[in-house]
C-alpha cells in the first residue's frame, strides 16, 4: 500500500527521510569498500589496503546512529503498519549493510596477506564474482530509496547465479591446491575472500526481502533458488 | 526465509471473527446490521454493518465525529431518551432486536452495561454507588447485596482499596479508582455486554494501566466494546478493531492486522497519524 499523504507531525516525516538517508549512505559506502577491496587486491596495493580497513570504521559509526535513530523513533513516535515496517527495516538492513562493509574489509585485510605470495590466477574470477556482488548491492539500495519491491525481488533472484558462480570459483581453487601444494597459502586467502563475496550477496538478498516487507506487510515470498553447491564438492556419490 | 516474510492469514479468512482460544469463528454476541442512525436530519452512521463476537474486545477507533460514540450508545440505546434522534436498520444482542420498541429498556440495559470517558460516580457512598443499580433490578438481602458489591468491586479491581472505606463518599476516591467503581457499578448488574467509551482519557497513565488490565481480566466473562482515540491501547487491548470514518465503516478485523497491515488507505493514514 502507498504512503501518499504526509504525517500531520513534519516533524516524523524528517526523522523517516533521515533513516533513509543515513542507509543510503551505509550502503554507498559499503559498496565503495568492496570496490575498494577487490581493486587493492588486483594492483596489490597494501598502503590502499589499510586505508579500506580503516574506512570500516565509518560504516560501524554510521550503524550506531541508525540504531539509535530507530530506538527514538519507536520510543516516540510509537510507529504503525507502514511506518513500523519501515522503522524495523532499517534497523535490519543497517546491520546487514554493517556485515558487508566488515567482509569487504577483510577481503582488504587478506588482500594484504596475499601480497606476499605470487599471482594466482583464480583472481580475475574473483573480481567478476565481486563485480556481480557490488552492482547486487547497488541494485538493492536502488530498490530501497524507490521503495519498489518487484525491482529488490530482481535483485533476490540474482543471488542465485552469484552462488553458481562461486561453487565455480571454489572448484577452481581447489583444483590449483592440488596441482601445486605451494599455491594452498595464497588460494585459501582467496577461498575466504571469495566466501566473504558470497556472503554479502546473501546480505544483499536480505535487504531485498526487506525491502519487499516494507512495501508489501507480510505478504509471503517464494522459496529462493540456492545454488552455492560447495558443500557438496568433493563428496563421493 | 525471514520470520517477518512468512505466510500471513489468507484475507478470505481475516474478517471472519474467530475464538481467540481454539481459533474457530466466534458467535456474534451483539450485531449491527445496515444500521443508520439520524440527528434530526443529519445521517450521522451510513449503514453500519459490524458483528461484535462474544467474550472478546471489540475497539472502535476514528477521528472526531466518526460516529463512533454514536454507535457504542445505540448499542445500549441511550439516545432514546432524546427526542429527534432516530435509529434504522437492526442491532442483535443474542439474536434480538434491541432496537424494536417492544425490546424494554429495563432489559437492555441489565444487560448492556456501560461506563463513560468522565467517571461519574453517584453522590453516595462506595457500597451504595455499587447496590444502588442492583436494588432496581432485584431484591436482595442485606448480606446477599454486601456479596454483591463485594464481588463486583473484587472484579473491578478496586475491592482492596476500599473495603475498610466502603461506608464512605465515593467522590473521595482518586479518578481511577472513581472509574473502576463506574466499571464496579456497570458489572454489577451482571451484564453479558460493556459498553466503554473512551473510559481512561481523563486518568493518568498509571490508573489507565490498571484500567487496560481489568479490561483483559474482564473479557472471560463480558463481551467488551470500547471506543477510545488512543490507538496504541486499541492495539493493546482489543481482539478486533474497527475504524469509522464520517459515519462509515471503513474497514474491521483482526487487531493485529488492522495495526500491521490493513488494507485500506484511509485506515493505514489514520492509524500513521497522515490524516489531513
Amino acid at each position: 500500500m502507498g504512503t501518499s499523504h504526509d504525517h500531520i507531525v513534519k516533524r516524523y516525516d524528517e526523522e523517516l527521510a533521515r533513516l533513509t538517508g543515513e542507509i543510503v549512505r551505509m550502503g554507498e559506502m559499503a559498496a565503495a569498500q568492496l570496490t575498494g577491496a577487490m581493486d587493492v587486491l588486483e594492483r596489490r596495493d597494501s598502503r590502499a589496503a589499510e586505508r579500506i580497513v580503516l574506512n570500516d570504521v565509518e560504516i560501524d559509526r554510521l550503524e550506531h546512529v541508525v540504531s539509535h535513530d530507530v530506538v527514538r523513533l519507536l520510543a516516540l513516535r510509537q510507529p504503525m503498519a507502514r511506518d513500523l515496517r519501515e522503522i524495523l527495516a532499517a534497523l535490519r538492513i543497517a546491520s546487514d549493510i554493517e556485515r558487508i562493509g566488515d567482509y569487504a574489509s577483510n577481503a582488504a585485510k587478506r588482500s594484504m596477506a596475499l601480497n606476499e605470495y605470487p599471482v594466482v590466477s583464480a583472481s580475475r574470477g574473483l573480481s567478476a564474482l565481486a563485480g556481480l556482488a557490488a552492482q547486487m548491492l547497488r541494485d538493492v539500495l536502488a530498490a530501497y530509496r524507490a521503495r519498489d519491491a518487484e525491482a529488490a525481488l530482481v535483485v533476490r533472484a540474482r543471488d542465485a547465479e552469484l552462488d553458481a558462480r562461486y561453487t565455480a570459483l571454489f572448484r577452481e581453487l581447489l583444483t590449483y591446491m592440488a596441482e601445486d601444494p605451494r599455491s594452498i597459502s595464497p588460494a585459501i586467502h582467496l577461498l575466504f575472500i571469495a566466501k566473504n563475496i558470497e556472503r554479502i550477496g546473501d546480505h544483499a538478498t536480505n535487504i531485498a526481502e526487506n525491502v519487499w516487507f516494507v512495501v508489501n506487510g507480510e505478504a509471503p515470498l517464494a522459496e529462493r533458488e540456492k545454488r552455492d553447491l560447495t558443500s557438496a564438492v568433493g563428496r563421493s556419490g | 526465509m525471514n520470520d517477518a516474510l512468512r505466510i500471513a492469514t489468507p484475507a478470505a479468512s481475516r474478517n471472519v471473527p474467530r475464538n481467540a482460544a481454539n481459533g474457530e469463528p466466534a458467535p456474534p454476541k451483539m450485531e449491527a446490521r445496515n444500521l443508520d442512525f439520524f440527528y434530526g436530519d443529519f445521517r450521522a452512521l451510513k449503514g453500519i454493518s459490524l458483528a461484535v463476537p462474544e467474550k472478546q474486545v471489540t475497539a472502535i477507533i476514528g477521528p472526531s465525529g466518526c460516529g463512533k460514540s454514536t454507535l457504542l450508545r445505540i448499542f445500549n440505546r441511550i439516545y432514546s431518551i432524546y427526542p429527534g434522534m432516530s435509529a434504522r436498520g437492526e442491532v442483535l444482542l443474542d439474536g434480538e432486536n434491541i432496537l424494536d420498541p417492544k425490546y424494554s429498556l429495563n432489559r437492555l440495559r441489565s444487560k448492556v452495561g456501560m461506563v463513560f470517558q468522565k467517571p461519574v460516580p453517584f453522590p453516595m457512598t462506595i457500597h451504595d454507588n455499587v447496590a444502588y443499580g442492583i436494588g432496581h433490578h432485584e431484591k436482595l438481602s442485606k448480606a446477599a447485596m454486601a456479596e454483591r458489591v463485594e464481588l463486583a468491586l473484587r472484579q473491578a479491581a478496586l475491592w482492596d482499596e476500599v473495603k475498610d472505606k466502603l461506608k464512605q463518599n465515593a467522590l473521595g476516591l482518586s479518578g481511577g479508582q472513581q472509574q473502576r467503581l463506574c466499571i464496579a457499578r456497570a458489572i454489577a448488574l451482571r451484564p453479558s455486554v460493556l459498553l466503554l467509551d473512551e473510559p481512561t482519557s481523563a486518568l493518568d497513565p498509571i490508573a489507565t494501566g490498571r484500567i487496560e488490565q481489568l479490561i483483559a481480566e474482564l473479557k472471560s466473562d463480558y463481551t467488551i466494546v470500547i471506543v477510545t482515540h488512543n490507538m496504541q491501547q486499541a492495539a493493546r487491548c482489543s481482539d478486533r478493531t474497527a475504524f469509522m470514518y464520517l459515519g462509515e465503516l471503513i474497514e474491521h478485523g483482526e487487531t493485529d492486522v488492522m495495526f500491521t497491515r490493513p488494507t485500506k488507505q484511509q485506515t493505514e493514514d489514520y492509524i500513521t497519524g497522515r490524516f489531513g
